[in-house]
């Protein structure tokens, strides 16, 4: 992307918006990798973690649109959508060490996070799960003359999903407000998307059910604030559904906090090409250039959040485990 | 009290539920037809009109999902399978996604739902439109199961189910549809997971549900006329199971034939007798268990194999005599 690009993506974002997509970047970034390094150093998290390194910006960029009461929901890789639509740092981590203070009281653990009070109702690690979840939220919502909308999150391999295409017909047909955001991270587990997918133009499979579909830069956060903005506006106003095909990559493995290198699954050329389009060095160089953030701004951004990461690292530790008693709780309400 | 059939006693119960409480809908393939679902949705397109009574693609999946996120989202969906069969399409979203959402998520959001199917078995259906699935739905944890027999229960369980906070798989038997019963014109609520004792009985209790209720009520009166005092016990619901209810009964009479719709391996009777053996009241049973179910085969075409397939009352006449020939 060069200069005039970016200034053009720039132009109407209000500069508080802008520092605030850069504040929660850093903040999935920073989270993210103190999960890694309590992955690798400690046995304090044995959940299985998806980590979302490398794919702030799709997060960061749509939920940035939202209100507190639209509904987005997540997938196995559900730490960044959770962060990004306000949920507490503190009760993340807690879930992540299956506590009985996390956001799903130790029973969800990290593929399985949601907040009620943040419009987050729930993360499947069933790929392709939440789509005709998320559409049947914004049935009710149109039901209920509601201007609110959903948001579904999900990878490349949704689309493998038999579904997740029934989803879109059904979006489209009834002329829903959902967007349908694809983190196109190249990758279904260790298995490349050509090996998947014989046409890998998700954005494409929009067109067969008469609805618009478009593929944009994943890491390059403005473009993704600006196109999921004008996918919102016309979900609220009744036009219906939008496809967003983010182009993106996962810095790490499927799963877990190593990268995969060594077990030949993909290319250090094609990590490094990746890494070099940091979706947060990208908005930070901007930011800095445009002197709209200062570097001792950059800094102390840093630290404020590096603070809030290890204090939800304390609370997670200091907390309790789920009760034996629990086990049998909250099968019914 | 009037009398009005199994059909139209759903068909009220839904014209009601929907008329009274503005969160109900009803969703799915066949709500609109004059024929797939028998005549229970007659009339309520054109009283509530396509937002609320919503004919659906097949997407038997998609569209269980779509409840699912419209009950999340406040609403009380009634869901609609035309066909149990079909639900096996939807059982990713039923068994990975509706029955755990409330634990998986430590309490926080719980699903308000009906899932409403219908078993729809003889006329040489075959394989794929005759099955009767009862028993995977109540081995999930997270789902309560109901299955009435008389129109009275079908209006007061389907009242039940809706008003019910968690998600219900309500089943119906399309060999259902025509029998009469009474029902009072106002809407009331049959309590999910209790019995009933349709006939009071010493000798035998004959533990059914559904459509075979009829059949161990007939079997009932024909040994009556033998001297053999039959106690018919209809579960009405099979998760939860009032379990007290049946211990009740197999205690005084000392003999126990179970009777279910399903297939007997891992079935709902295997269940019943589980029940039975782990508790204390297995030592005053008097003879074995006789299961009465269908054989472990798939449903098929020919009326000639029906016949044999499908349990009728003579199978359970024939359970009780050897029962008390022990």
């Amino acid at each position: 992307m060069n200069e005039r690009e970016q200034d053009f993506l720039a132009s109407d974002i209000p500069t508080d918006i802008l520092r605030k997509m850069y504040v929660m970047m850093v903040k999935i970034r920073k989270f993210e990798e103190k999960v890694s390094e309590l992955l690798i150093s400690s046995k304090e998290i044995i959940t299985p973690c998806h980590l979302y390194i490398g794919e702030e910006a799709v997060a960061t960029g749509v939920c940035s649109n939202l209100e507190e009461d639209d509904y987005v929901f997540s997938t196995h890789r559900s730490h960044g959508h959770f962060i990004a639509k306000g949920g507490s740092l503190k009760a993340l981590m807690a879930e992540l060490y299956c506590k009985k203070t996390g956001c799903s009281k130790g029973k969800g653990g990290s593929m399985h996070v949601a907040s009620a009070e943040i419009g987050l109702p729930g993360s499947s690690a069933i790929v392709g799960g939440i789509t005709p979840i998320a559409s049947g939220v914004a049935l009710a919502f149109s039901m209920q003359k509601k201007d609110t909308i959903s948001v579904a999150f999900f990878g490349d391999g949704a689309a493998h999903e038999g579904v997740f295409y029934e989803a879109l017909n059904f979006a489209s047909l009834k002329k829903l407000p959902v967007i349908f955001v694809c983190e196109n991270n190249l990758y279904c587990t260790h298995l490349p998307i050509a090996a998947c997918l014989a046409d890998t133009n998700i954005y494409k499979k929009a067109e067969a059910f008469g609805m618009p579909g478009v593929r944009i830069d994943g890491n390059n956060v403005m473009e993704v604030y600006k196109v999921a903005r004008r996918a919102i506006e016309d979900a609220r106003s009744g036009k219906g559904p939008t496809l967003i095909e983010c182009m993106t990559y996962r810095w790490r493995g499927h799963v877990g906090p190593y990268d995969d290198l060594d077990k030949g699954l993909r290319s250090k050329e094609e990590l490094d090409y990746w890494m070099n389009r940091c979706p947060i060095k990208m908005l930070e160089r901007f930011l800095i250039e445009n002197g709209i953030m200062s570097e001792s701004e950059r800094d102390q951004i840093h630290k404020a959040v590096s603070g809030e990461v290890e204090e939800a690292v304390k609370f997670a530790r200091e907390s309790p485990y789920p009760d034996e008693n629990d086990l049998l709780h909250d099968v019914f309400k | 009290m009037r009398k009005i059939t199994y059909a139209e006693a759903v068909n009220e119960a839904l014209r009601q539920i929907i008329e009274r409480d503005v969160r109900v809908f009803l969703i799915g393939q066949g709500v609109t037809s004059p024929w797939y679902v028998g005549s229970t949705t007659v009339g309520l397109i054109n009283r509530f009109g396509p937002e609320r009574i919503i004919d659906t693609p097949t997407s038997e999946n998609c569209i269980t999902g779509v409840a699912l996120g419209a009950a999340l989202a406040g609403m009380r969906p009634i869901l609609c399978y035309p066909r149990m069969d079909f639900m096996y399409y939807a059982m990713d979203q039923i068994a990975n996604h509706i029955a755990n959402w409330h634990y998986m998520f430590g309490g926080q959001l719980s699903v308000p739902m009906t899932l409403w199917s219908i078993i729809n078995r003889g006329g040489e259906q075959a394989a794929q439109h005759s099955q009767a699935t009862q028993a995977i739905f109540v081995h999930i944890p997270g789902l309560k199961v109901v299955m009435p027999s008389t129109p009275y229960d079908a209006k007061g369980l389907l009242f039940a189910s809706i008003k019910e906070d968690n998600p219900v798989v309500f089943v119906d038997d399309r060999w259902l549809y025509h029998h009469e019963g009474e029902v009072p014109e106002e809407l009331y609520s049959v309590p999910i997971g209790k019995g009933v004792i349709r006939r009071e009985g010493e000798d035998v209790t004959v533990v059914a549900t559904s459509y075979m209720v009829y059949e161990a009520i007939e079997a009932s009166e024909n040994l009556d006329k033998e001297g053999i005092d039959v106690e018919v016990l209809d579960l009405r619901s099979l998760k939860p199971l009032d379990e007290n209810l049946l211990l009740k009964s197999v205690r005084k009479t000392g003999r126990l034939v179970i009777v279910d719709g399903g297939w007997k391996t891992c079935g709902v009777s295997a269940e019943i007798s589980a029940r039975i053996a782990e508790n204390d009241v297995f030592r005053s049973l008097r003879a074995p268990i006789i299961r009465v179910t269908l054989p472990d085969t798939p449903a098929p075409a020919s009326s000639a194999l029906e016949k044999v397939y499908y349990p009728r009352a003579e199978r359970i006449v024939a359970a009780v005599r050897k029962i008390l020939e022990k």
